[in-house]
């Protein structure tokens, strides 16, 4: 059924798009197909989900209904020609079509460069509830904008090693220590030190720039997220050219900075703007993306107003209110994602990996309650934290569960808020005196005493 | 064995959270439990009838792990024995606790044996004799509390037992037995 014709599109586990390095995505459209007559390979590609970007048109298929086609893609630089759409009386009653012209190979297949020596026509119909007005005016944006030449260019200019502009067709040999155009060449070790000041110049500009205005801050935030990546580099190469003599305080900072670069990483925030009514479904899984990496480092368990600021952040701008994360995450009981939400009976929330067994929690702190130091003084948050490897205020959430299950009991004093494990239900009331010789209640016994 | 005079301590007496009133239903129930029987166990081995709750109360406190119980669990315990009937509040304010280690039909019985086995079903004595008096050294009515006392012939009195009236000097009461 799906032919070769359109290069796939890569998608993550919870069915978002990866995006191409400077992707930006820039509005969505539900139930789309995808059709081109012309072609008899071409795949059956209805009703998914459109995303399009500043790079390609992606077509998802709608997981909900099963669909078994997958992600395709096609690059804008294929487009040769887009048709203006008509107005007649039949096209008030039928879904909305754009008609794109499309270059592809000899043998129809579309590449991924966007290169081709055949045109075919190729249709989308539009049966989502969106607004197709504002779509189409996008897409002509996106396609005149022309975002994939940009990034070639950047990329054979840092490529290029010499400070020179290397124009296309330009076959000027430089001799000497000035190019035609004029510019000094850099040469020996003051070239080097020249081009490294040059470059902290413009980037001193380049900050200052962007931080006068906000608009152009957004157009700049390309430029910003490729600086972090640089910095990082620096960094990452810095400490390794000192031989591995490093102290605790370039380390505690390098960290720092590197948690600040990875919170900056989102390019392309989900926004009202570009999603309309599916603004909820992409930002749920959106957000099962991001939080991989933070509920890892956290121990499989984080609290939700951690989240909230953790993701803000990320987003830079178009910040999400929490009614707005609170939906989300409500969201993912109908997608297969591998996280969940889960409210404490204190009231607190958090999320936590589907994977996240509370039963083996409940095993790991019986463990830890009755080794000879917890019979004798019990255990405090800090102590649960410790050995499951959760926030404090997570790992008292846990004892509190495990007390309302009957496993532990709290003991409230001047010292603090410990848990014990529960003996009461091992007690006779029948007779107080009695201690059988197995059962927690001797280990208990045996433990107390020998510390006397 | 931990004791606390000459009577003796279970070994959850040194548990820290038997201290701590718990607020899990089915551990409190177990915890409310354990508590009514000691402090029963204790006030008929100590002969303690009234316990204080703002006072310094023996039991109520485990020097050893450094715990006592706080008013709120105090207040609990003995609320329960309340509710059992085998105590009584003295006041609104619930400062002072009755304790019915025998119920006061219980106690009522034992006058009637103590009658008995003295001799005294025709005989007339003071309420103070019959709590210090030589015939009940060795008794369980040695030193009884006089308010239980005086209930508990108050109870005998409506069955026709015996007649309460006031003695010649003003300070006490006097019994004549007609068993």
């Amino acid at each position: 059924m799906a032919g070769n014709c359109l290069p796939p599109a890569e998608v993550t586990s919870s069915g978002r798009p990866v995006l191409l390095p400077d992707e930006i995505e820039c509005y969505l459209f539900s139930s789309v197909d995808l059709e081109c007559e012309e072609l008899p390979n071409f795949p059956h590609l209805k009703t998914g989900l459109l995303s399009l970007t500043t790079h390609r048109l992606i077509w998802l298929p709608d997981s909900t209904a099963g669909d078994s086609a997958s992600p395709s893609a096609i690059p804008l630089a294929s487009i040769t020609h887009i048709f203006s759409t008509k107005k007649s009386i039949r096209a008030m009653f039928a879904s909305p079509r754009i008609r794109f012209q499309l270059s592809v190979s000899p043998d129809g297949r579309v590449l991924v460069s966007g290169s081709g020596s055949r045109s075919v026509v190729v249709t989308l119909v539009m049966r989502g509830k969106g607004d197709f007005d504002a779509f189409l005016a996008k897409f002509w944006e996106s396609w005149r904008g022309r975002a994939w030449e940009s990034s070639e260019s950047v990329g054979s200019r840092a490529g290029s090693g010499s400070g020179t502009v290397s124009a296309a067709a330009s076959g000027s040999g430089s001799v000497g220590l000035y190019s035609n155009e004029g510019v000094v060449r850099m040469v020996g070790v003051s070239g080097i030190l020249r081009k490294e000041q040059e470059m902290w110049e413009s980037t001193d500009k380049s900050l200052q720039d962007a931080f006068q205005d906000l608009n152009a801050l957004m157009s700049k935030a390309k430029e910003m997220v490729m600086l972090a990546e640089k910095m990082r580099q620096k960094l990452l190469s810095g400490t390794n050219s000192q031989n591995g003599a490093t102290n605790d305080e370039e380390m505690g900072s390098k960290q720092e900075i590197q948690d600040w670069l990875l919170s900056v990483g989102i390019v392309s925030p989900v926004t009202k703007e570009s999603a309309g009514a599916l603004y909820h479904q992409q930002l749920s899984r959106q957000l099962a993306d991001f939080i991989k990496i933070p509920l890892e480092r956290a121990g499989g368990v984080i609290n939700l107003i951690d989240i909230y600021c953790l993701f803000n952040r990320a987003r830079g701008t178009e910040l999400i209110s929490p009614d707005d994360l609170l939906q989300a995450c409500s969201l993912w009981e109908k997608f297969d994602v591998p996280v969940m939400l889960r409210k404490f009976d204190s009231g607190v929330m958090v999320i936590q990996n589907k994977s996240h067994s509370d039963e083996e929690v409940f095993a790991r702190i019986k463990t830890l309650a009755m080794k000879p130091d917890a019979l004798r003084t019990g255990i405090s948050a800090s102590d649960a934290a410790m050995t499951l490897g959760i926030a404090p205020a997570m790992a008292k959430e846990h004892l509190l569960t495990a007390e309302t299950k009957g496993l532990l009991c709290r003991d409230v004093s001047p010292d603090g808020f410990r848990f014990f494990i529960n003996l009461f239900f091992e007690l006779d009331l029948n007779d107080v005196y009695l201690v059988k010789d197995y059962g927690i209640y001797a280990t208990w016994i045996k433990a107390v005493s020998a510390s006397k | 064995m931990q004791k606390l005079g000459d009577f003796k301590l279970p070994p959850f007496f040194n548990y820290p959270p038997y201290f701590t009133l718990q607020p899990v239903r089915d551990i409190r129930e177990k915890q409310v439990q354990l508590w009514k029987e000691l402090i029963l166990e204790f006030c008929r081995f100590q002969k303690i009838f009234v316990i204080g709750l703002e006072e310094e109360f023996p039991l109520f406190s485990n020097p050893a792990i450094e715990r006592s119980l706080n008013h709120e669990a105090r207040e609990a315990f003995l609320s329960a024995l309340v509710s059992e009937g085998r105590a009584e509040w003295l006041d609104k304010g619930h400062r002072k606790c009755l304790i019915l280690w025998h119920r006061i039909q219980e106690w009522a019985e034992i006058i009637l044996n103590f009658v008995k086995d003295n001799g005294l079903e025709d005989s007339v004595m003071t309420v103070e004799e019959i709590r210090t008096g030589t015939e009940s050294r060795g008794t369980e009515l040695q030193d009884i509390d006089r308010t239980i006392l005086v209930r508990a012939l108050k109870i005998l009195e409506q069955k026709g037992k015996l007649a309460l009236f006031k003695g010649s000097s003003a300070d006490d009461e006097g019994v004549k037995f007609s068993i």
